[in-house]
């Protein structure tokens, strides 16, 4: 202290703050969304973040944010009013296009709101754009985007994550204040850790899925992306709760999560799962985390090491429910009611055009394993067993949360890599997601938070993960953000030397 | 050798909902095509379905009409196939942990009282509707989505003739039941036909054979006896049948092979995860139950054991249920069952036919017609004033014996004044009496029409009878 803070800019500052100087009538929101759409002109072109964009209508949605601001409305009443959130292209948002990172969906415009759509603006959110992903959420790089690869803010000739790339980077690089991503296998949390961020997946059930693009039902869960632990506990509150239009959303009551957030973390206890030790894990990875348990160590938490002994059997259970839910989930896609339709000679072969050109490689890749999954004959064999190996996974965290509160282990076993590093080797790809699957396939919430860097060149962030039981949504944000609270990580911005000059 | 036919049906119901399975689009026919539509029936990316709690429940009350039992946990499934009138390219359907299972049903056949087994009685979505046009084809989504019954039964079906029985009274449940209106002309009922032949008297069964296409209760009985003769002739020639599904065609009255068994659909069944499954409560069953209606089979047998009632009489009261329960509230006080009975088929149903009017809109009430029944049968007053008394009882209301007493049309017993008027219709009538004297029966039935003609109606037709002819032949 005594040296002068670098003054943060507008589109630098988190969710809570703007929606405190918007309050307090610093700033107009019309001039917060301005600023965003400055800072994608400068950097988007070479981040490649948002895919779509309409900077009219964005400034439209503002003024009538600043309207209801002049009219009396408050942030106590609409949390999120005027603050311009961006998300995901799988989320449907009424009137604006819906592409999946695909090509298949051609000039696509959602005609209806997701139900998190609905409650961001009913929360007074102006949602504009859409971010890239890879294509129907597959991957973990946004390289398999038929929109083009995200770049990391960080780093532009690395990965920014995936399959949530778009939002991730669109965050990190401060081109919005908040951002909506999905996560099947930890396409939330990875994306959040390559680029710096926060990144929460809920517990199944806990946010609706109407009008998010399936890609693994049983697994699928929205989250947020923010510059805080604050604005995802934020944002978590106007996203949660039971859906009439979803029959996986849960009826539990929703905790104000903002207020749990007290920073007082002794006592809890805190599990490390020797099995999440692996080989392969990037000796600066493992120095980060380690470190950072030991923060947590003298915040007052109680460290010590438990057992998820099903974990090896993770991604192979993942690949298999994932795909074969997938396939089904994708085989509306077809040509006849919307998507861009390759004429045949006849349906079946306008099937086979429309789907054989419009998707890419990697979901043709999981198309088919997933149909041969179910195939009659092999159906015992895989998917049946595959359920029975998620129910072992399952039980190896109800038993865990029985004596810990939280479990922590890294959220990616490298930071991130090169563009194209791994594009040719699916498993080696599939082999990112070891430390986040297992949350989804057993329901529970997680988070990623920064918890460091690499050596300073390239200096690329690092996340730690920590897993919460089934709706324990409270203790996980409280343990994330008295850790935040006590370490510098979330208040480095990416240099984004490459940016234009305004 | 001779052969049998063994024939089991798969049966598709609409059910009777407000809304679509899925979604609150509406559940109704002939509206214009793709106007009761909408994101989650139209398969829209990002959608999900949410069970219609009614079709739920009416798939209950059919299992608990056919007897069936109601596992207390369901399940739907996808059902995985690329058809352009399928919005998302699977169907949900319960594939093995269905609604209801194993019930029968028992119906009248052949003079007797046939049964047939029901494997189960399962939930699942219709599908839109495709048509073809000269350059191009178009889907209409209406359809799509509303709640479908499916009735699966056990091979227990031996010819056209009991196949249509059992469809039939099938329907006649389900209508009773308020779970569907089965009406034909609406696509409301499918049913696809499983049929094989096998050595008369033997167990096996022969290769299955599926015939698709029917859409009426005549085209199964059609499609059968086409294929039962057809199967047969293949059999005795020394051909052998494979597992196929055929095609039936109406126009020419032929079923023909779509695909066998080596080419069959691999349909990919799992778990719909966008749903739950299916838990009933306790309360909700008994909730279900209180819905079940007695069906037409075991309604005809009982008016034909409680009222004595002859076999069409108890079946007119079955087809005319509101009838039947006027009858049955009626019945209570009557001396007369079967009189009454004819009163209620004949007469009161002939007079609401022809004033257009309904059971509800009655003026009076039921104990007035036992009444007037009674009237007749003590011999107050003749069939004759009783239809005239009826008819004032429908335009007025008033009561049947206030009626009689007011007008005076109590039937005249005392011989005195019936003496009387013999004698008249005697003196007045030389030729008849000479010619019921020579032995012409039928002259009596025109004198005692003098008679009655004479008394305004009153006199009681039997006195008149015996009067005349101890008059005339001493």
């Amino acid at each position: 202290m005594g040296l002068m803070a670098p003054k943060t800019m507008l589109h630098e500052l988190t969710i809570s703050e703007l929606t405190g100087k918007l309050a307090r009538r610093e700033v107009s929101a019309r001039q917060a969304m301005q600023a965003c759409l400055d800072q994608i002109s400068r950097t988007n072109p070479a981040l490649n973040a948002f895919i779509r964009l309409d900077p009219n209508r964005a400034l439209a949605d503002a003024d009538l944010a600043d309207q209801a601001i002049a009219q009396g409305k408050t942030h106590a009443e609409f949390p999120l009013l005027g603050v311009p959130i961006a998300t995901k292209d799988v989320i449907a948002v009424k009137d604006q296009p819906l592409n999946c990172g695909s090509k298949i969906l051609g000039d696509f415009i959602s005609p209806y709101d997701a139900t998190v759509s609905r409650k961001l603006k009913e929360a007074g959110a102006v949602i504009f754009g859409r971010l890239n992903m890879d294509e129907f959420a597959m991957g973990s790089s946004t390289e398999n985007s038929a929109f083009g690869v995200t770049r990391n803010p960080w780093d532009i000739s690395r990965i920014p994550g995936g399959s949530s790339g778009g939002s991730a980077a669109a965050v990190a690089a401060n081109l919005c204040y908040g951002a909506l991503g999905s996560d099947t296998g930890g396409s939330v949390r990875q994306p959040a850790a390559f680029c710096g961020c926060v990144g929460l997946k809920p517990s199944y059930g806990r946010v609706s899925r109407y009008g998010l693009v399936a890609y693994a039902s049983s697994l699928d869960q929205i989250g947020p992306i923010t510059k805080t632990v604050g604005d995802a506990a934020l944002l978590l509150e106007t996203l949660a709760g039971h859906d009439p239009l979803d029959s996986t959303s849960v009826p539990q009551p929703v905790p104000r999560f903002t207020g749990e957030l007290t920073g007082d973390i002794r006592g809890l206890r805190i599990g490390l799962p020797r099995e999440y030790m692996v080989g392969g894990l990037d000796p600066e990875v493992k120095a980060s985390v380690d470190a950072s348990i030991r923060h947590l160590s003298s915040l007052g938490a109680e460290v010590v090491e438990i057992s998820l002994p099903h974990t090896e059997h993770a991604i192979a259970t993942y690949y298999i429910i994932a795909t074969a839910e997938a396939s089904a989930n994708l085989a509306r896609f077809d040509g006849i009611r919307y998507c861009k339709r390759a004429e045949g000679a006849d349906v079946i072969d306008l099937y086979s055009r429309t789907r054989g050109s419009g998707f890419g490689e990697e979901v043709k890749r999981r198309i088919i394993l997933g149909t041969y999954v179910l195939s009659s004959g092999y159906y015992d064999a895989y998917y049946l067993r595959a359920q029975k190996v998620r129910t072992l996974i399952r039980s190896d965290f109800v038993k865990a949360f029985e004596s810990v509160d939280a479990i922590i282990t890294p959220t990616s076993p490298t930071p991130p890599f090169k563009i194209g590093e791994k594009a040719s080797d699916p498993l080696q790809m599939y082999l990112m997601d070891i430390f986040t699957i297992s949350a989804n396939l057993a329901g529970n919430c997680a988070i990623s938070i920064p918890c460091g860097f690499t050596s300073p060149s390239p200096r690329l962030p690092l996340g730690m993960q920590i897993l919460g039981p089934s709706f324990g949504e409270s203790t996980l944000l409280r343990i994330a953000h008295a850790f935040e609270q006590s370490t510098p990580w979330h208040r480095e911005h990416p240099p984004l030397d490459f940016a234009t000059k305004s | 050798m001779e052969y049998e036919a063994v024939i089991g049906l798969e049966t598709h119901v609409q059910l009777k909902t407000k809304s679509k399975m899925w979604c609150g689009c509406a559940n109704e026919f002939g509206a214009s095509p793709n106007t009761n539509v909408c994101p989650v029936c139209l398969g829209l990316p990002g959608v999900l379905p949410v069970a219609n709690e009614e079709a739920l429940r009416l798939t209950t009350l059919t299992g608990l009409l056919l007897n069936c039992t109601i596992p207390r946990r369901a399940k739907f499934d996808r059902k995985n196939y690329f058809y352009p009138d399928m919005p998302k390219n699977y169907q949900l359907t319960q594939y093995d942990q269905p609604s209801t299972s194993t019930g029968w049903v028992d119906f009248e056949h052949q003079g007797g009282i046939s049964r047939v087994r029901i494997t189960r009685a399962h939930l699942e979505e219709d599908v839109g509707k495709n048509s073809h046009f000269d350059r191009n084809s178009g889907v209409d989504f209406n359809r799509a989505g509303v709640p479908l019954m499916e009735i699966v039964s056990e091979p227990d079906i031996d010819g056209p003739d009991m196949a249509c029985a059992y469809l039939n009274a099938l329907k006649d449940i389900l209508v009773y039941g308020g779970v569907s209106d089965c009406d034909m002309e609406k696509g409301m009922v499918r049913c696809d036909v499983n049929v094989s032949v096998r050595p008369k008297g033997t167990r096996g069964l022969g290769a299955k054979i599926e015939i698709k296409n029917m859409n009426s209760f005549s085209g199964v009985r059609k499609a059968l006896e086409y294929e039962i003769p057809r199967q047969i002739a293949v059999v005795q020639a020394g051909g052998k049948l494979i597992q196929s599904t055929r095609r039936w065609e109406d126009t020419t009255g032929i079923t023909e092979e779509m695909r066998t068994k080596e080419d069959a659909h691999d349909y990919r069944y799992f778990a719909e995860p966008d749903l739950m499954p299916f838990e009933p409560t306790e309360a909700w069953l008994a909730e279900v139950s209180r819905c079940v209606v007695e069906i037409p089979l075991a309604r005809k047998q009982r008016f034909m054991r409680d009222y004595q009632l002859p076999a069409p009489d108890a079946q007119a009261f079955v087809w005319d249920r509101p009838l039947g329960d006027y009858y049955e509230a009626a019945v209570a006080s009557a001396k007369n069952p079967k009189a009454l009975a004819n009163w209620v088929i004949n007469n009161l149903r002939a007079k609401l036919t022809e004033s257009g009017s309904a059971l509800d809109q009655l003026k009076f009430p039921p104990a007035a017609l036992v009444e007037l029944v009674d009237l007749v049968d003590s011999g107050k007053i003749s069939g004759r004033i009783a239809q005239d008394v009826f008819a004032e009882m429908f335009s007025t209301g008033s009561n049947p014996g206030r009626i009689v007493e007011i007008k005076g049309l109590a039937q005249v017993s005392d011989s005195g004044a019936i003496e009387t008027f013999c004698d008249q219709a005697i003196a007045a009538n030389p030729g008849p009496v000479a010619d019921f004297l020579a032995g012409k029966e039928a002259a009596l039935n025109f004198l005692k029409g003098q008679v009655m003609k004479l008394s305004k109606g009153k006199a009681n037709p039997a006195l008149v009878g015996e009067v005349l002819t101890r008059k005339i032949k001493g």
